[in-house]
């Protein structure tokens, strides 16, 4: 009997097999962060348009807040940017850009024109910052709990119903469990 | 009989799928993954940025030749993680660039090759060694290539006993006109 139930199992074995492995859905670049769950790595740098201010994620101990990484040389962040501006708008949250790998004057400029929906944008133009983190592409968004523990991160750019979706949620929840 | 030894060689086939293609130095890893449990004790902390001046020479490559063979041993092992299938050694992209610095640096600054390791896979996850560590969530892909090797023994003795019992066919050409 197993003989002829044997191919009917493989070929379901398989069929399930290559629905999860070709799935359109499913992002081969999106890798799942070791960070989640752990503190929040600390970054002193200085201001994007001002190397003078320092800007430091410790300062945001206490508060839930985003961290919005992005450079002016990267196209998706461009596509991004309308939406952090629309978050920037809803003043639900601090939104701290962290500029990777970019040059201090393009990303002034790309901020002039476009608009800087940040509180504060760090300035890590050696990436140093960045490997901290485990940033490996830009745009990437992480969410912080008032703890300081990275709770969410997002790869790739944000959209509205991404923000609505994975976002909002994990930040009443954050304010609801937290301090 | 026929039915089922294709449905097998099926299975061992998706296994073998299954089973990434990097796996292929159990000796080596699993003495790895010894190593790194040993060394997890030690305490992470970052090198000094300027480490890498004073040790690296014109074409970029560490005086000590001891410790350049140990950074190229290092770079090979690490994905880069903006081309995936790359190492870092390899990898033209500017990510790889910095993880390149990263690995010089903290070899200029004492550091074992399992504490750079460490401080990777804590930030970028098991997915940036080319070998997984040999641990329970990985066995399955250490273990896949010999379970469908030993599918395929079970297949090729069957067929091979089945293929015994057959009468000899002394005239191959008989059934044609």
């Amino acid at each position: 009997m197993w003989k002829y139930l044997l191919p009917f199992v493989a070929f379901v074995a398989l069929a399930a097999l290559f629905a999860l492995g070709l799935n359109p859905k499913r992002d081969l670049h999106a890798l799942p962060s070791p960070l989640i769950g752990k503190p929040a790595p600390v970054f002193k740098l200085g201001d994007v348009s001002d190397p003078a201010r320092e800007v430091s994620n410790a300062d945001l101990q206490g508060q839930v807040y985003v961290l919005n990484v992005w450079a002016s040389w990267c196209m998706p962040c461009r596509e991004e940017h309308p939406e952090m501006l629309a978050i920037a708008r809803q003043h639900v949250v601090p939104l701290i850009g962290l500029n990777w790998k970019d040059d201090r004057a393009r990303a002034k400029d790309w901020l002039d024109r476009f608009g800087n929906p940040y509180q504060a944008v760090a300035f890590d133009g050696d990436g140093r910052a960045g490997i901290e983190w485990g940033v490996y592409g830009a745009p990437e968004t992480y969410l912080v709990d008032a703890k300081g523990t990275i709770l969410f991160k997002y790869i790739s750019p944000i959209t509205p119903e991404v923000w609505e979706r994975e976002f909002l949620p994990r930040i009443a929840a954050a304010r609801k469990g937290g301090a | 009989m026929k039915g089922a030894s294709v449905a097998a060689t099926v299975i061992a086939f998706a296994l073998g799928l299954a089973a990434p293609a990097f796996a292929v130095e159990p000796a080596t890893a699993a003495s790895a993954a010894v190593a790194v449990a040993a060394a997890s004790a030690a305490e992470p902390a970052s090198a000094p940025a300027t480490a890498a001046a004073g040790g690296v020479d014109a074409y970029g490559e560490l005086r000590d030749p001891a410790l350049q063979a140990r950074f190229e041993g290092l770079t090979r092992q690490l994905r880069c993680l903006v081309c995936q299938n790359e190492s870092i050694a390899d990898s033209n992209a500017d990510l790889a660039g910095d993880l390149r610095r990263q690995v010089r640096e903290m070899l200029l600054a004492g550091r074992s090759d399992q504490e750079v390791l460490r401080f990777m896979t804590d930030r970028y996850g098991e997915f940036v060694r080319f070998s997984p560590p040999m641990e329970p969530k990985t066995w399955l892909i250490w273990g896949a290539p010999f379970v469908a090797l030993l599918v395929a023994v079970i297949i090729i003795v069957r067929v091979a006993r089945h293929r015994a019992r057959m009468p000899v066919d002394d005239e191959p050409n008989a059934g044609q006109t």
